[in-house]
């Protein structure tokens, strides 16, 4: 009799009203999103201010030829930031992997491909220490200076890179700590594998920021 | 009802694509960035890039929303809540481009 009268409650409480998730994700998911959204904003506004400055100086610098790589005598342009990408795609890919293994609950399978998605991690972020040594080391650029065209270039190169630089590193300092916590079965004594999908969101979005970096700063 | 009443933290995996599904969506990130990379190198200019290079962000970016980040199988509150304010991110874009623009032509 009590029970019933509960379900019953349940039932017509409105969806905003408060009790229960409108959502429909656990809070800890909706946390995630939420720092993902407030971290698309704070993108949102480097990408904003480096698409106004680059309005405002005209002519930019060909990024084609700085990231250009040279094999066998001829110069392949973009040619690292292509590898970079294809490198951040694949991870990408064995993030998903490990998010669809851990639905399962495969415990081996699931830590396997955290690791893959950590090495490719570590691989890209390598690549982008190569790239700012590259371009700080043998062509001078600052901040407030480069060789290759308007002053801004170099302020908005670092602060784009480096931020998403940085959050692919946190991502594989928190993919380890994930990939630990499987490996000791304390998802499995807890009956989810919730947070590697949690994890899983993070990587994605890092992915997903390199798109528009690619894209914007890059190729445009 | 079963709707309202879902429970909290525990439907994860409850509604998911199986891996095939990921691994064709993978497979076209690879196409779609490659292609961008050519819509560069082949040095295409002016207005035909900048609507190939942006459609061709737009299709990762949904993709990797739509299934890696599994928005597809969430319900529609959480998708708006999510979507809505990158819109208006785009619309802050558009706004202030132009601003920039003007800045060139008075230099």
């Amino acid at each position: 009799m009590v029970a019933e009268v509960t379900v019953q409650q349940v039932e017509q409480k409105p969806s905003w009203g408060g009790g229960i998730s409108p959502f429909g994700v656990s809070w800890q998911k909706l946390m995630m999103w939420i720092f993902i959204l407030s971290d698309a904003f704070i993108f949102g506004s480097f990408l904003i201010s480096y698409a106004t400055s680059r309005a405002s100086v005209g002519k930019w610098v060909d990024t084609g030829k700085v990231f250009a790589l040279h094999i066998a005598g001829s110069e392949i342009p973009l040619l690292l930031i292509a590898i970079m990408t294809f490198i951040l795609v694949s991870s990408s890919g064995t993030m998903a992997l490990a998010v669809a293994n851990a639905y399962e609950r495969r415990k081996k399978e699931t830590v396997r491909y955290l690791f893959l998605t950590m090495l490719l991690g570590l691989t890209f972020v390598g690549c982008q220490a190569y790239e700012w040594t590259h371009l700080i080391v043998d062509y001078g650029v600052r901040p407030w200076w480069n060789p290759f065209g308007p002053p801004q270039f170099g302020a908005y190169f670092f602060t784009l890179t480096g931020f998403h630089g940085m959050h692919v590193l946190s991502g594989v300092i928190y993919l380890g700590i994930i990939a630990r916590q499987v490996a000791k079965g304390v998802y499995d004594r807890r009956g989810s594998y919730a947070n590697v999908e949690i994890a899983g969101l993070y990587w994605h979005f890092v992915d997903l920021i390199w798109v528009f970096i690619f894209t914007m700063f890059y190729l445009f | 009802m079963a709707d309202v009443a879902r429970p909290q933290g525990e439907q994860v995996g409850a509604v998911h694509a199986p891996i095939r599904t990921y691994l064709t969506v993978w497979g076209w990130l690879f196409v779609l960035s490659a292609i961008a990379y050519f819509v560069d190198i082949i040095h295409l200019t002016g207005w035909l890039k900048v609507v190939l290079l942006t459609v061709l962000a737009l299709m990762k970016a949904g993709l990797i929303m739509a299934f890696f980040m599994h928005l597809r199988f969430e319900r529609l509150t959480l998708v708006y809540a999510i979507v809505a304010p990158l819109i208006l991110l785009v619309a802050m874009l558009v706004g202030l481009v132009p601003d920039g623009v003007a800045v060139f032509v008075r230099r």
